[in-house]
């Protein structure tokens, strides 16, 4: 799937993210797995609420970050997640 | 070294089950009087707590069928409240819709329905029940109630040649997953490896139309390949080693690493009536048992591949049911002085034969193996 099929991503049915209280990590969880995610990957995926467009989601980051250039990266952690079908677009 | 903790839970709610199929993995006892003294709602409830304080995330609602349980709502709901990922694993019979919207409200997350064929009539045949078009219909109420729907179908000699129909069905029905789990033969499938096992050409072509389907649907519908053990020349790395990520727990509280551990001779079981899972998961002597390498013997224990992290030793239960002996290399490596069964097996399956004898089976039953074979 190429990045600029996402317009307005969202979590795909049956995707969520858990905190793992025991390994003390956020883990991304869906249908029979489980993916370990950083801070910057949680970062993201909160924001895809099927609303805010990929400009949108790296323009509230780049906020947060310091004003640092942040789209490029956003992408393609995005068309990463998106490939397993984690995340997909809520336009489509 | 300490063992990690466990990610997923396989509970097998009860072995009731209107199904009839005989590659069933549940034991073959099933018809056995202790099962039927299956735990209590309030005991399973603590238990999935439990589960979840432990550092299990995937829980695995199955059986036989998990919707003969009354409380099964109540046992979702809690999942929930604990953390848990609960998958339903069912036969679908039934799947009624005010049910289904229950459990959607209950927070479970994702329905897996198993299908035994594309053809609705041999579909029927190995169930022993008419089953196949309710199926279909309770695949479309899970998608209507915005579950991810996976289809999981079992693959033998009799239905490997519609590999391509079972993938399409599959994309009608609007499954996210597919699972093409080629027999285990382990349980009742053990019993029926003669008439089950298919042939090395119906495996290549199968093989062939996953990887070309797979290109085709990319991200909109994942197929899972479970390898057939039996055309393999190394082991499985079975339930990614023993003890290591699931625990399984039968109808009457019974504790096991794998779903034909309790083959296994001599091994104390443990009950959740009588320990916490997280004792049971650290300190008992069934989990404790095959953990780590200390106990392999040769080959293993010299492993010239430098496996032994990487299979295990392969399948403990599939070493014990072929050779005997437990702590035996499992007969899928072609290292094991005892892969000559795994190789008379497979030639016998590719000897000239008729395609499929389904009259030859020993279909699943609750009154036991006895009165099935009788």
């Amino acid at each position: 799937m190429s990045e600029t099929a996402l317009t307005r991503p969202q979590l795909a049915p049956g995707v969520r993210l858990h905190w793992d209280r025991v390994r003390e990590r956020q883990t991304l969880l869906y249908p029979e797995g489980a993916l370990t995610l950083n801070q910057t990957a949680v970062d993201v995926l909160e924001l895809c609420d099927g609303a805010r467009s990929l400009d949108e989601i790296a323009g509230v980051l780049s906020e947060k970050y310091g004003g640092a250039d942040v789209r490029a990266d956003v992408g393609e952690l995005l068309a990463a997640i998106a490939e397993r079908g984690l995340v997909v677009d809520a336009s489509a | 070294m300490p063992a990690p903790n466990p990610l997923l839970l396989i509970a097998e709610l009860t072995y009731k089950c209107p199904l009839h199929c005989a590659y069933c993995s549940n034991p073959t006892d099933i018809g056995n009087s202790r099962y039927r003294d299956e735990l209590t709602t309030e005991q399973w409830q603590r238990v999935l707590r439990e589960s979840a304080e432990l550092g299990v995330l995937q829980l695995a609602l199955t059986g036989g069928e998990p919707m003969a349980r009354r409380d099964i709502v109540e046992l979702t709901a809690t999942a929930r409240e604990s953390g848990l990922y609960s998958t339903l694993v069912t036969s679908a019979l039934p799947f009624p819709p005010r049910r289904a919207q229950a459990l959607k409200e209950a927070g479970l997350d994702h329905v897996q329905i198993s299908f035994q064929d594309s053809d609705a009539v041999a579909a029927d045949a190995i169930a022993g029940v008419a089953g196949f078009r309710r199926k279909v219909k309770a695949a479309a109420i899970a998608r209507e109630l915005g579950f991810p729907l996976t289809v999981n179908v079992v693959l033998h000699r009799g239905n490997l040649d519609r590999v391509e129909q079972i993938i399409a069905m599959a994309e009608e029905l609007g499954a996210r997953r597919l699972e093409l789990a080629n027999t285990q033969y382990h349980g009742w499938a053990a019993l029926n490896r003669a008439t089950l096992m298919p042939t090395r050409e119906q495996l290549e072509h199968g093989e062939q139309v996953v990887q070309r389907e797979r290109e085709r649907l990319g991200a909109r519908m994942e197929i899972l390949w479970v390898l057939p053990d039996y055309y393999e020349e190394l082991p499985k790395p079975c339930m990614g080693g023993w003890a290591a990520d699931a625990i399984l727990i039968q109808p009457n509280g019974d504790v096991l690493p794998c779903q034909a551990a309790a083959s296994i001779p001599g091994l104390p079981i443990d009950n959740v009536r009588d320990r916490s899972l997280a004792e049971i998961w650290f300190e008992s002597e069934v989990f404790q048992r095959f953990r780590g390498t200390e106990w392999m013997q040769e080959p293993c224990r010299s492993c010239p591949l430098g496996r032994q992290e990487v299979d295990h030793g392969g399948c403990r239960c599939q070493a014990l049911a072929l050779t005997g002996d437990a702590t035996a290399t499992d007969p899928v490596c072609h290292l094991s002085p005892n892969h000559q069964i795994i190789v008379d097996a497979r030639e016998a399956a590719n000897a000239a034969r008729p395609d499929f004898e389904p009259g030859k089976l020993v279909p699943r039953t609750l009154h036991g193996l006895a009165s099935a074979s009788a």
